[in-house]
Order: C-alpha cells, then structure tokens, then sequence
C-alpha cells in the first residue's frame, strides 16, 4: 500500500532526524584504544611523580632527621623488598579477608536495617535518625566497648566495621527505595506487578544506583574501622597490615612503616577504582552519565 | 484499510455509572468526580477533555482499578485494561525489548513466546531493530510509542491514554495521531483517551466528552464527524475543534 509506505517513510524519518548523530560506539581501533589509556594513565603518572619529588624535596630540606623521615630512595626499595616477602603476602591476605568478611557482615545487616525502614513507617521514625547518627560517628570510639565484649579478638573488630559500615550502605538503601521515581512506580502499578515481582523488577533495579553509593561509602568506613582494629586490638600476634604498620613503629622502622602506608594507600585506590568503575557503568546504563 | 470500524457495536466495553470520588474526609475533603456517567462502546475511541482540575487523571486511575470510587461503579466487562501516560515511564536499566516484556513476565509468557512478541510488537510501532537499544537513547516520540508497545503486550484491548502526546512537539503529535489511529483499528482497541488539547481530542475521538472542572462531571457529549484518518489542520476539525472550545472557555470563567 503506498498510503502505509508513505507513514512508513515520514515515522523513520522523524526518528533518524532526533536521534542524535552517530557516536558510534565500538568502531575504536586498537590505537584508539591505547591513545585512551594514554590519556586516563599521564596526568595519575604525573601526580606520583609530583608527590615523590615533593617527598624527596622535604627530605633534602632537612626538616627531620632521614633516620625518622626517609626519603622515597630508601622507602621504595624498602617497599619492593616487603613486596617480595611471603610473610608480607599473608599480612595482607590476613587484612583483605578480614575487610571482606567485615563488610559482608555489614552489606547482610545493612541490608535487612535498610529494607526494614524503607518498609515500616514506624520504625523509620523510631530508628531512621539513629541510624543517621551512626553515619556521624567516629567509629574508633568504639573500640574499648568492642574490646570490652569480645576480648582482644576479630570479632571485636567485625564489630567495629559492622558498626562502621552498616548504616552507610542502610542508608543508600533506604534513599534508593525512597526516591525510586513515582511515576515508575505507577507503571508498575498499571502493569500489575505486585509482591516479589514488585521488588525484582522495579524496586531493586531502581534504587541500585543509590545502594552502590551506599556501598562505597560504608566500604570506606569499613577499610577505616579495620585499619583502626588492627592497629588497637592485636590478636596473639597474627601478621597483618595493621600489626606490621604498629610493628615497623616499634622497632623505629621507618622505611618499613613508609612502606605499609603506601600499601594501604594503593589497596584504599583500588577498592576505590572498582566502586567508580561500578558507579560509573551504572550511570551509563542508565543513560544518566555522558557515556 | 477498506474496513470501516463501527463506532458503537451496541455492546460496551467499559460503563461508568454515577460515579463519585472524594478524597480526605471532614472540612478539607476534596470532591475530584461527581456524579460522572460515561459508556465506552467496544472498539470505540473516546477522548475526554476538560480543563485542569476536572479529575481526568483521578478518574482514569478508578477505571484503571487503582483506586476505588466513593460512591457508584466502573464496570470494565471482564475486559483487560491498560494504561499510557504522558511521560513514558520506561524502566532506564532495560533495553527497549526487556521493558515490553515486562507485562509479559507479569503474565507468565514463557520466554520464547516473549521474544517473539516483542519483534512483533516493535514491528508495530515501526521500531524494528531498536530492540537492544536503551530508552534514553531514543526521542521522547520513539518512548512513547516503545510504552505503547508495552501497554500492548499487556494483552489489554482497552487502553487508557493520559495526556500521552501533551509533552511532544507538534510534529512528532500529528505522526502519533496517525500511528495511534491504525494500531486502534488495526487492534480493534478501546480507546479512553484524555487531554488538554481539544484539537486533538476531535482529531482522534469518534465522540468528544467535555468535563467541567472542581468537581468533575459530564457537560457536554460531542460526536465527531469527519472520515478518517482526519487531518488535525483541516477545516472540519477546526470548526468542531472551536465550538467545544467555546464551552471550555465558559466553563473555565465560570471559576473567575
């Protein structure tokens, strides 16, 4: 029928002219690929470089004696000497399963606070602004009372990171669920899902963003509470991160202690990176976020 | 298209009896409907317009089942209802076939049937190939006619439209008015559809309800004359277009 070819022709039209003009993804050569890397990789390349020199600067000015204040010579061969170190490698796989397990117990307890609240009105009055009061706290403060419970154990500092951490990713749970658009909520209505399906399809999905930065930001509480853990509460001198950092402090190690720093440092950047890189794909999905 | 829908078949796909809604209760109660009569016959395309608050929206959400009248009663008929509004209300994280099958998850349609349903559906609306891609990736005209194609795989063959042309550019409405008009018949669709713009509602309705406003009722019904596919620019339309025009405005100063 040319009537329908004609309609046909003027819809696809219309749409090839407000669709905006090809950025077509995917056609990148490996070229475009590595120029890409270039450019995210240089100006991070350029801050250590600034940041070492700023170091080894403030060392040739003689402020401390070299003896407490290394300069990066001698903290970074230092470094790669630990690196090399199995004793090293299981300090901090004692610390990452300890942060990991910590900030799971959290994720489960934040979790099941923050459906909690999202859901009863009640008890969003009663509890909401505690848990915000929470976020608040400095978590080492609850160290002596952690202590006080479990003894010098790990599970006083799950305790800690739990603390620490839960409300924060509650927190980015229950403002996902809260701000999830209302007029989705109403197609959903219109298009019946109800229950289990309700929560899957829409509500989970929806307040996803939120959660993630939720999650960051009880991560960082979590890395913050176990670094203080290790560092107060010293179980039967088991190697980890916090121990080596408290005893490289003891033996005036200060090539040591340097070293630790950098090493929690860069464990700190990489969680980090993984969380953008989450965040950031979210938003793309989304279309919330230039692509 | 030698097929010539009949406006009314005698049988009525939805009856609005006598229905009221207030909300709030005491001195700050709220009537929104009062005492509201409409029938829509079966395969029917019925445009409602009426100023801001003649409770257009409140009384799509009763014939919708959200809500439930105050006082008497919407019957649907054993019919399947679904509803479009002016913003697409696309979920952002699924791709255009994932959000059309969405009602279909709602109804257990196995997976093969699904994907089948989606190609058909997009086939439809004239968005072949854009299954993969993400709403905000498309104009708000290509939405809308993505929520269109989800309305439909509702299975519904009475669809409440809610302004869903009012945030559009004129261009992109008039080719939706097309569009609309042979998926109607092409359905044999139901068609509740309400709106600000009174041009509009004569373009599309085989009957124009007019609505007085705070509370809601009925002023007026208006059959609409003119074969279609009707032009929104021709004569006709505009003639009719204007009397109807003419009671709003009464209306509307009534509450000077």
């Amino acid at each position: 029928m040319p009537e329908t070819d004609a309609r046909n022709r003027q819809v696809q039209g219309l749409d090839a002219l407000e669709l905006q003009p090809g950025k077509s993804v995917g056609d990148r050569g490996a070229a475009g690929i590595a120029g890409r890397i270039w450019a995210a990789t240089w100006p991070k390349a350029v801050a250590v470089v600034i940041v070492l020199a700023a170091w080894q600067a403030l060392v040739w000015s003689g402020w401390r004696t070299e003896y407490v204040f290394p300069g990066p010579d001698r903290v970074l061969p230092a470094l790669l000497n630990e690196v090399t170190d199995p004793a090293f490698w299981s300090a901090v796989q004692v610390t990452m399963r300890r942060a990991f397990v910590g900030f799971a117990l959290a994720l489960a307890v934040g979790v099941v606070v923050g459906l909690a609240v999202s859901q009863f009105r009640p008890l969003r009055s009663a509890i909401g602004s505690l848990v915000t009061g929470l976020q608040t706290m400095p978590s080492i403060v609850w160290f002596p009372f952690a202590m006080l419970l479990y003894g010098i154990s790990e599970s006083a500092i799950m305790f800690v990171i739990i603390l620490g951490a839960a409300p924060s990713i509650a927190g980015g749970l229950t403002s996902g669920i809260d701000y999830v658009s209302p007029s989705l909520l109403r197609a959903g209505q219109v298009m019946g899902l109800r229950g289990v399906q309700r929560y899957s399809l829409l509500i989970v999905p929806a307040a996803l963003p939120m959660f993630v930065t939720g999650l960051k930001q009880g991560w960082a509480f979590a890395w913050r509470s176990l670094m203080a853990g290790e560092l107060l509460v010293i179980i039967n001198q088991e190697n980890s991160i916090g121990w080596a950092l408290s005893q490289a402090r003891q033996l005036n190690d200060a090539d040591r202690l340097l070293s630790y720093i950098i090493i929690v440092l860069v464990i700190g950047i990489m969680i980090d990176v993984f969380f953008n890189w989450a965040d950031r794909s979210l938003r793309r999905r989304w279309g919330i976020a230039p692509s | 298209m030698t097929t010539i829908t009949e406006t009314r078949t005698g049988t009525n796909a939805l009856e609005i009896d006598d229905i009221s809604k207030v909300f709030g209760h005491g001195g700050g109660a709220v009537t929104a409907i009062d005492g509201m009569t409409v029938t829509v016959g079966t395969g029917e395309f019925l445009a409602i317009v009426g100023a801001s608050g003649c409770g257009k929206s409140t009384l799509l959400s009763l014939v919708a089942g959200l809500e439930e009248p105050t006082t008497g009663a919407v019957d649907v008929g054993g019919h399947r209802v679904a509803m479009m509004f002016q913003e697409a209300a696309l979920f952002p994280w699924l791709t255009v076939g994932a959000n059309i099958e969405i009602p279909m998850k709602v109804n257990r349609v196995p997976k093969a049937e699904r994907r089948k349903r989606v190609i058909e559906l997009l086939d439809l609306v004239r968005l072949s190939g854009f299954e993969r891609k993400r709403p905000h990736e498309l104009s708000g005209g290509m939405r809308q006619r993505v929520a269109l194609a989800r309305a439909l795989a509702q299975d519904a063959d009475v669809l409440l439209m809610d302004e869903p042309f009012g945030a559009l550019d004129a261009m992109t409405r008039d080719i939706l008015h097309d569009e609309l008009e042979r998926i109607w018949r092409e359905r044999s669709l139901t068609i509740l559809f309400v709106t600000h713009n009174v041009r509009e509602a004569v373009r599309l309705g085989d009957r124009v309800v007019l609505l007085s406003s705070r509370p809601g009722r009925v002023i007026k019904e208006f059959p609409v004359e003119g074969e279609r596919p009707r032009r929104i620019d021709s004569a006709l339309i505009a003639g009719q277009a204007a009397a109807i025009t003419d009671r709003l405005r009464e209306e509307v100063s009534r509450h000077a």
